[in-house]
């Protein structure tokens, strides 16, 4: 009796074909070795607006009946391989399906493999992944994250190094020689072959110790029942005061505490308070109502509410007043405007630092927005001598 | 058409779709949508007359389409306004997208379905398919079978749909032309009879409203949904209790002595009853009569309401009984023995009863085709038989049909 199991977890929509490609890959291509496998999607994460994080899930067993044995029950409990796309997830994965913050770990086995697509190092990233224990391995593949998915697919052979690095990590989902072939038939040629065989001889794991990481319980909450429900899923919108200090005035709408979005966004806004000339136009264009509004009229992007889609960047008419910088960077939740206020030469130098270190160079060329939502870094995607078929040791 | 609109109490001659129109006044609805189809469009025609000479004030918004038509009222409804709408046929099936989020988010509302066959073949004779698309939905379903049961079926919606422990949508189910077009004399109940008997709708913390944000709606997965069909599934549960206690109100106040449920007609020592609904009652009790003098004891026992289906009150009565025919005016193509919709319901209901009857089943008067006395005499007869011959008879006759 042999199963092996794993998981793609990428942003909706923006990554989707990309984690499609590596979850079906595996399934072909162990078919070719004779076995069973299955390749699906979690789908409460479905409508994937908004680059939502997402599942896709694939099991693969020597017979029908052991593969129906795990298949029977939807979410594997454990899976050998996560291959996570987008290092910003690291800080957890909040999907549609509200089900609280899951921890990217979360179903990684005792020893497994978390094969991550990220140009920071492997024990940064580990800061930012919740602490459990039991130890497991990040296996790292130095790429920007692939966003592509929505209507043209970036052939930069993430895929490919994907499927070689957890192969690796994992040998007993399929052969190399079936991998090769099945990459033929469904990814790419030739090129992508050599990609898939180079990534595989170089992945290297990096053990996370028990007790590694982020400290911080994960957001959870108690769902309740149909007689505390109110009626039609009915939330309250109703806003209270912006407190800071002994100023107590503002204004912060109701949001679903549910729902926090902490994962939902891969990049997010940083205020420059002292440029701030209080003109309301972030406040008014920000789709999620994000800002609340401070005692004395700033406004101060709540990260509980944030989905990191940039409008407030593009419509801000001041320069450098708010800048989309890489999630990937920080380590905290808190509010900007408290930490402006508390201490303004530090919140000078956090400002700085974010901007240099996190600084989100993919854009669009014509409207200068940033993010998979605008499209920026398409028009490269799909140049293929973008193509990377180095091996790490080039990098 | 031309009927004088007495605003006071007193007898009028009026059709079913005049009478809701006068329930609409009565009830002092707010927003009222409107989009043609006959034979519902009928009271689309009285209550805009009303409002055009001055004696009803709401607003009325002709809709571009059924879809809008619902939609419109639902929203108005989450705003706390008492609406009106309804429709017919396939433009009832046109709203279906409305029909069913309305009962989802719990919106009280009240329509009117003028019951007419589902085209096509184009036709506009009343069967009962279009109204009861939706029972499976969370809506209250009635079926009056004259303009002054109309009256307590109009108010009697209101009062059960806008109940905090209910906030479900209720159609009243009029058979086209048979109620919605038939004149007779009615009794309409007083201003002040009816501002005692209905409270004003008050949607208490979930309006939607600016001094009270909220969000309605919002997108709901599996961790989620059961528990809002759950909620659902008790408010339709609560519809039956809080039915029958308004409905001692409503006696009270309009010194009505009615059954909330039941319509039982001539039953106390009867053999065999024909269970149907809607305004075949009609032809069915002179039928009745008509085999009475011939030493047939046989009598009806129509149902009021199909949602909430009152199980225990039709358990009850119609043990009493040897044999039970029940005619459907309306098809269910496919299903257990072939049979109509209210003959499976009324099949299902009664599985276990004590001394439970024999249960034959008809479908009669489709597409407005009429139930003829020499029919209910047929039907009354095969019934019979199944007693003679001590076996069920499961086959379900078509009726007056070539």
């Amino acid at each position: 009796m042999s199963i092996v199991s794993y998981e793609v977890i990428y942003r909706g929509i923006f990554q989707r074909l990309l984690a499609n490609k590596i979850s079906r890959t595996f399934v072909l291509a162990a078919v070719k070795d004779g076995k069973q496998g299955i390749s699906f999607g979690r789908y409460s994460d479905s409508p994937e607006r908004n680059g939502i994080p997402c599942k896709l899930f694939g099991y693969i067993a020597d017979t029908k009946e052991e593969l129906e044995e795990v298949a029977a029950q939807y979410e594997p409990k454990q899976v050998n391989v996560t291959i996570c796309v987008d290092d910003t997830l690291t800080k957890g994965i909040e999907s549609w399906g509200w089900y609280g913050l899951q921890p990217l770990n979360a179903l990684t086995k005792p020893g497994g493999t978390i094969v991550l697509t990220s140009t920071q190092s492997a024990e940064d990233l580990a800061k930012h992944i919740h602490r459990r224990d039991t130890p497991y391995n990040i296996s790292l593949i130095k790429s920007e994250p692939s966003f592509a998915g929505l209507w043209v697919y970036k052939d930069d052979g993430t895929d490919a190094r994907c499927l070689g690095a957890a192969l690796k990590a994992c040998p007993d989902i399929c052969s190399m020689a079936s991998l090769a072939i099945a990459i033929r038939e469904n990814v790419g040629g030739d090129e992508h072959v050599e990609t898939a065989r180079a990534s595989y001889e170089d992945a290297r794991s990096v053990e996370i110790k028990s007790g590694e990481g982020e400290t911080e319980t994960p957001f959870t909450f108690e769902k309740p029942g149909w007689e505390d429900m109110r009626l039609g899923v009915v939330i309250d919108a109703v806003g209270g005061h912006f407190k800071y200090g002994d100023s107590d005035g503002g204004y912060v709408p109701g949001r679903n505490e549910y729902f926090k979005k902490w994962s939902t966004r891969s990049m997010r806004p940083v205020l420059n308070f002292d440029k701030c000339t209080k003109c309301t136009l972030c406040w008014v264009a920000c789709p999620d109502s994000v800002f609340d509004v401070t005692p004395d009229g700033f406004f101060d992007p709540n990260m509980e509410a944030c989905c990191g889609c940039g409008v407030c960047e593009a419509i801000c008419p001041v320069a450098d007043c708010i800048n989309m910088v890489n999630e990937v960077v920080f380590d905290e939740r808190g509010s900007q405007y408290m930490m402006w206020k508390d201490d303004k030469p530090a919140f000078e130098k956090y400002v700085a630092n974010a901007n240099s270190k996190g600084k989100v160079e993919n854009r669009h060329p014509i409207t200068g927005l940033a993010g998979a939502f605008s499209g920026a870094g398409l028009e490269s995607g799909h140049n293929a001598s973008n193509f990377q078929t180095k091996s790490l040791k080039d990098l | 058409m031309a009927t004088a609109v007495d605003t006071g109490a007193g007898v009028e001659l009026l059709t079913g779709s005049e009478v809701m129109a006068h329930i609409c006044r009565l009830a002092d609805v707010d927003v009222l949508t409107a989009y043609p189809i006959r034979p519902y469009d009928t009271v689309m025609q009285y209550v805009s007359r009303m409002i055009a000479n001055g004696e009803f004030d709401a607003d009325y918004i002709p809709a571009e389409s059924e879809h809008g038509q619902f939609e419109i009222v639902k929203h108005a409804s989450a705003c706390g306004a008492r609406v009106f709408t309804g429709s017919s046929g396939v433009g009832w099936l046109y709203a279906m997208e409305p029909l069913a989020v309305t009962a989802g988010l719990r919106l009280p509302m009240v329509a009117l379905v003028g019951c007419r066959a589902l085209d096509d073949p184009g036709a506009f004779g009343t069967e009962h398919n279009d109204a009861l698309l939706v029972r499976d939905l969370g809506w209250l379903i009635n079926f009056p079978d004259t303009p002054q049961e109309s009256v307590e079926m109009g108010l009697m919606a209101y009062r059960v749909a806008e109940d905090p422990r209910v906030f479900l949508p209720c159609a009243i189910a009029m058979d086209g032309a048979f109620l919605t077009h038939s004149q007779a004399t009615v009794t309409l109940p007083s201003q002040e009879q009816v501002n005692e008997f209905l409270p004003p709708y008050d949607r208490g913390d979930l309006l939607l409203h600016p001094d009270n944000p909220i969000t309605i709606a919002p997108q709901a997965n599996e961790d989620w949904l059961m528990e809002v069909r759950r909620q659902s599934s008790e408010a339709s549960k609560n519809a039956y209790t809080v039915l029958k206690e308004v409905h001692k109100d409503y006696c009270r106040i309009f010194n009505d002595d009615t059954n909330p449920f039941l319509d039982e007609y001539m039953t106390d020592d009867a053999d065999v009853v024909l269970v149907g609904m809607g305004t075949m009652s009609l032809p069915v009790k002179v039928a009745i009569r008509e085999m009475r003098k011939d030493g047939i004891k046989v009598g009806m026992v129509r149902l009021k309401w199909v949602r909430p289906f009152p199980t225990e009150e039709l358990r009850a009565s119609l043990s009493r009984f040897k044999a039970v025919g029940v005619i459907d005016r309306d098809y269910s193509f496919g299903s257990p023995y072939g049979g109509g919709i209210l003959f499976n319901e009324v099949k299902a209901a009664l599985y276990g009863a004590n001394n439970e009857p024999f249960m034959k089943g008809f479908v009669c008067g489709l597409g407005g085709r009429e139930v003829l006395l020499a029919d209910v005499r047929s039907m009354t007869e095969q019934v019979l038989a199944t007693i003679k011959s001590g076996k069920p008879d499961n086959e379900v006759t078509w009726m007056g049909v070539r």
